[in-house]
């Protein structure tokens, strides 16, 4: 990183010559990287040879949904920021405004669980693959992990453990495929994979110009990589091990508020307050699909897909749910119900449901 | 009035967007030759004129963007909340009635996003206003708003009052029908922008997101060129695979996974959150006697999904015993509990690993070709996490192209398959009303206390799996 010591050093006053040769440095490395990204979208456009819809023209169409409200989870006193299900496919933890978070069977709507944090916005939560402990964290600038305990007298906050620490608000957490480790995503846009343990920083993720919004871990078989959405409009697919941004993609028009893999492995939608909805394919290394219409007009805040990656759940920030067509790029139903914000949503692990959170309080699934 | 000057931030970024793209569409109703027709209302004795009903509106949405009628509901509801459009009827309850009742577009001058974010001194002057024109009979939370303002900006409460006459003054010279309607108008913009406890507020936006690095520290947001350009080097050098190849994949995939997808297909016996019965959950539990055909058939997809499920992983198990190679997948369990393990219990596993899989010698020993042996040797010099990453990959793929599809082809699948149940659709229940009861289920907290508690005991049903290494706990 010689080169950034070199920009370090005008803070010497009387380097004034040195300061001229700055600043031609910086606005080199601007039309660098202006060029590179001009030639890398070149590269990717050589073999576009066809586009998604039409390839899914020999696809049948489908029919109607009829998708309705099965379970309505009250409990929250104030806005619903994230959910998280648990793999035993029923039960979900939920985080709101207030600082509570919440872990209920949704299946028979009891809480079973709930914890009180000591600051507001909890803008993350997440569920431990073992299902034995939730992770969350917001304006605290920490993610903390409390292990669920079955003892209704026990107070869950005591045995909390503090792993992650950022700089600004946490935006998104995930445990990898254990309970050991936790990736999470912060408005000091930066992504950080922690030892759970220890608390210990493993590797930290720099690339972002701006608050990083969300994150999502890759099924793939090797399994190494997440990629990132932030508010200076980029997806960023990241190598967990070496910490490099292996790809970049930015063509929406505005933060990305979510990022969620295609089933396979080898692309991911994303949600922008654009109001589009986008396919990135990883191999091709390039946008396939937009998913808008013109009658949406309020931003993207949560997608996630279907079990078998054909239907793409959006929520929306005009309190509605638009399902689509992934192949054909059509928009397949709308849900209406809540009655605000939808601001994240979820399909269950086995793909029966999937369950939305919103800023009227309340859950659905 | 006072005219704010906009305000930066994160806020504006989203806000705007969707002002600019709702002012489109109230522009397209208002076109003369593709817009709305306007009639003249009637509001009391007098005579409205450019007004439309709820009715026309839907209409013309329904048509103008190929949506149903809900979504145009809800569409010009959302246009009515944001204040482009106000009720004339009732006109402090800011909702559209999909009927004949009269609405009027708001005036620019009046739009959120013209005078953005609306000013205290605004707000405090049309109060002003109000309270001088009712003689002081101010709704309950306006009086203490009154007040409260009054305080804040006392200094400047003379103007205040002077601009509330003056605007007063002004609107007794105009008819009466622009006096009303120009008074609809600015009640409904502060309707909007102060609006009355408990009323929804819709220009909640949440947290403010400032950061945006290229703004301010020129230092850190050089850094992240810097990083861009590498990324972009590295991407240049990228194999891509073109568009036809990867987009027939997606093709492919929905395809083979349909039946496996319970929104699209439904499940069998049935999907639980609608029959509230979980007998469709406790089929597929991890660990059944005779697992469903669905999920078998779903082994032979990709490998991946085969280790993915617990049992397919013990079958697969089996045939490597047959094999004589069970030690390959012995070895990549290890290297999994590995990765995704304690940090603290890195060494100790590395150690095992070589002990039983590595060593020349060793019990179990795998073959890994000279080269990739070499380098993992070398790295253990300096255990870390993804230390054997090269060997587990090479013999994860050795798996995937030779002992997988052999094990899709041998009779120990083949039986699995055959004896696999396929589920009875329950059909719909004859009493629709009566409500079947929702059992809850272990916790899977719970589940593993009982683990601890008795030794050797059996997991219990609904637990949550984990990569587990032979013989290794979470």
């Amino acid at each position: 990183f010689s080169l950034c010591l070199y920009l370090i050093s005008p803070l010497v006053p009387e380097m004034a010559t040195q300061e001229v040769q700055l600043n031609e440095t910086l606005s080199h490395l601007k039309t660098e990287s202006d060029t590179l990204k001009t030639k890398l979208e070149e590269e990717r456009a050589k073999l576009h040879d066809v586009e998604l819809h039409q390839v899914a023209e020999k696809v049948d169409g489908l029919g109607q949904f009829v998708m309705k409200t099965r379970r309505t989870l009250k409990g929250h006193g104030n806005k619903v920021l994230c959910m998280d299900w648990c793999k035993d496919k029923r039960r979900i933890v939920s985080s709101s405004q207030d600082g509570k978070v919440i872990v209920w069977d949704a299946f028979t709507t009891n809480k079973e669980h709930a914890v009180t944090m000591p600051c507001t916005w909890v803008m993350a939560c997440a569920y431990a693959p073992s299902g034995c402990a939730v992770a969350c964290g917001g304006l605290d600038n920490k993610c903390s992990v409390y292990p669920l305990s079955l003892d209704k007298n026990e107070n869950l906050a005591a045995k909390k453990k503090s792993v992650a620490m950022h700089t600004n608000y946490l935006s998104a957490c995930s445990f990898t495929n254990s309970d050991m480790q936790i990736l999470t995503s912060s408005g000091d846009g930066t992504c950080a994979l922690w030892d759970v343990e220890s608390g210990q920083l493993l590797q930290s993720f720099h690339g972002h110009a701006a608050d990083v919004l969300c994150l999502d871990l890759a099924p793939s078989e090797t399994g190494n990589t997440f990629v990132s959405g932030g508010c200076d409009k980029k997806a960023n697919v990241w190598d967990m091990r070496s910490g490099q941004c292996i790809q970049s993609f930015e063509t929406h028009e505005s933060d990305i508020n979510s990022v969620r893999y295609y089933p396979s492995g080898d692309a991911f939608a994303s949600g922008s307050d654009d109001a589009t909805c986008r396919l990135y394919d990883l191999r091709a290394d390039r946008e396939v699909a937009i998913y808008s219409k013109e009658s949406i007009i309020f931003g993207v805040s949560s997608v996630d897909f279907s079990l078998s990656g054909r239907l793409l759940f959006g929520g929306y920030n005009d309190y509605t749910i638009n399902v689509w067509d992934v192949l054909k790029g059509t928009r397949v139903s709308i849900l209406f119900g809540h009655e605000n914000r939808v601001s994240t949503l979820r399909v269950s692990p086995d793909g029966t449901a999937f369950c939305s959170g919103s800023w009227d309080h309340t859950l659905r699934v | 009035m006072t005219i704010n000057t906009l305000a930066k931030g994160g806020w504006d970024r989203e806000q705007m967007a969707c002002f600019r793209k709702m002012e489109k569409v109230i522009v397209a109703m208002q076109d003369p030759d593709m817009g709305m027709k306007m009639r003249n209302q009637r509001l009391l004795i007098t005579v409205i004129p450019h007004a439309m009903t709820g009715r026309d509106m839907i209409a013309w949405l329904i048509k103008k963007y190929s949506i149903c009628e809900e979504e145009a509901v809800h569409l010009s509801g959302m246009l009515v909340r944001y204040g482009y459009i106000y009720p004339l009827k009732e006109p402090r309850s800011l909702v559209l009635r999909p009927d004949e009742s009269p609405y009027r577009f708001q005036t620019p001058y009046f739009w959120t996003s013209t005078r953005w974010p609306a000013s205290e001194l605004d707000y405090a002057i049309y109060l002003a206003k109000k309270n001088i024109r009712k003689q002081g009979e101010l709704m309950e939370y306006e009086k203490e708003r009154y007040s409260l303002l009054h305080k804040r900006i006392n200094h400047t409460w003379d103007f205040v009052v002077m601009q509330a006459r003056e605007q007063l003054r002004a609107s007794k010279q105009r008819r009466k029908a622009d006096r009303i309607v120009l008074e609809c108008q600015e009640q409904a913009y502060w309707l909007i922008n102060r609006p009355p406890p408990g009323a929804h507020n819709v220009l909640d936006m949440g947290l403010e997101r400032p950061n945006n690095f290229s703004a301010r520290v020129t230092l850190v947001s050089d850094i992240i060129t810097f990083i861009y350009i590498e990324t972009c080097r590295r991407a240049l050098g990228r194999n891509r695979v073109k568009s036809s190849i990867c987009l027939e994949g997606f093709v492919k995939y929905s395809e083979q996974y349909q039946n496996h997808d319970p929104i699209m297909q439904g499940c069998l016996p049935s999907n639980p959150w609608i029959s509230d019965d979980t007998a469709h959950w406790t089929m597929s539990s991890e660990i059944v006697p005779t697992p469903t055909r669905l999920r078998v058939e779903r082994w032979s997809f990709s490998f991946m999904e085969l280790l993915k499920d617990i049992m397919g992983m013990r079958e697969f198990m089996l045939y490597l015993e047959k094999e004589f190679s069970a030690e390959n997948l012995c070895f990549w369990q290890a290297c999994e509990d590995i990765r995704h393990g304690e940090s603290s219990r890195i060494l100790e596993k590395v150690e095992d690993i070589y002990k039983n899989f590595l060593a020349p010698g060793a019990a179990r020993w795998v073959n890994i070709d000279s080269k990739t042996m070499d380098k993992t040797l070398q790295g253990l010099r300096h255990p870390h996490r993804f230390v054997m990453d090269d060997a587990q990959m090479h013999i994860y793929f050795l798996m995937k192209k030779d002992s997988y599809p052999r094990y899709l082809k041998s009779d120990l699948y083949k039986n699995m398959l055959a004896k696999a149940i396929v589920p009875q659709e329950t059909k719909k229940s004859v009493f629709p009303f009566m409500r079947r009861q929702r059992h809850s289920s272990p916790s899977p907290a719970q589940a593993v206390i009982q683990v601890t508690e008795e030794d050797g005991h059996a997991k219990g049903a609904g637990r949550a799996g984990t990569n587990s290494a032979a013989g290794s706990h979470v």
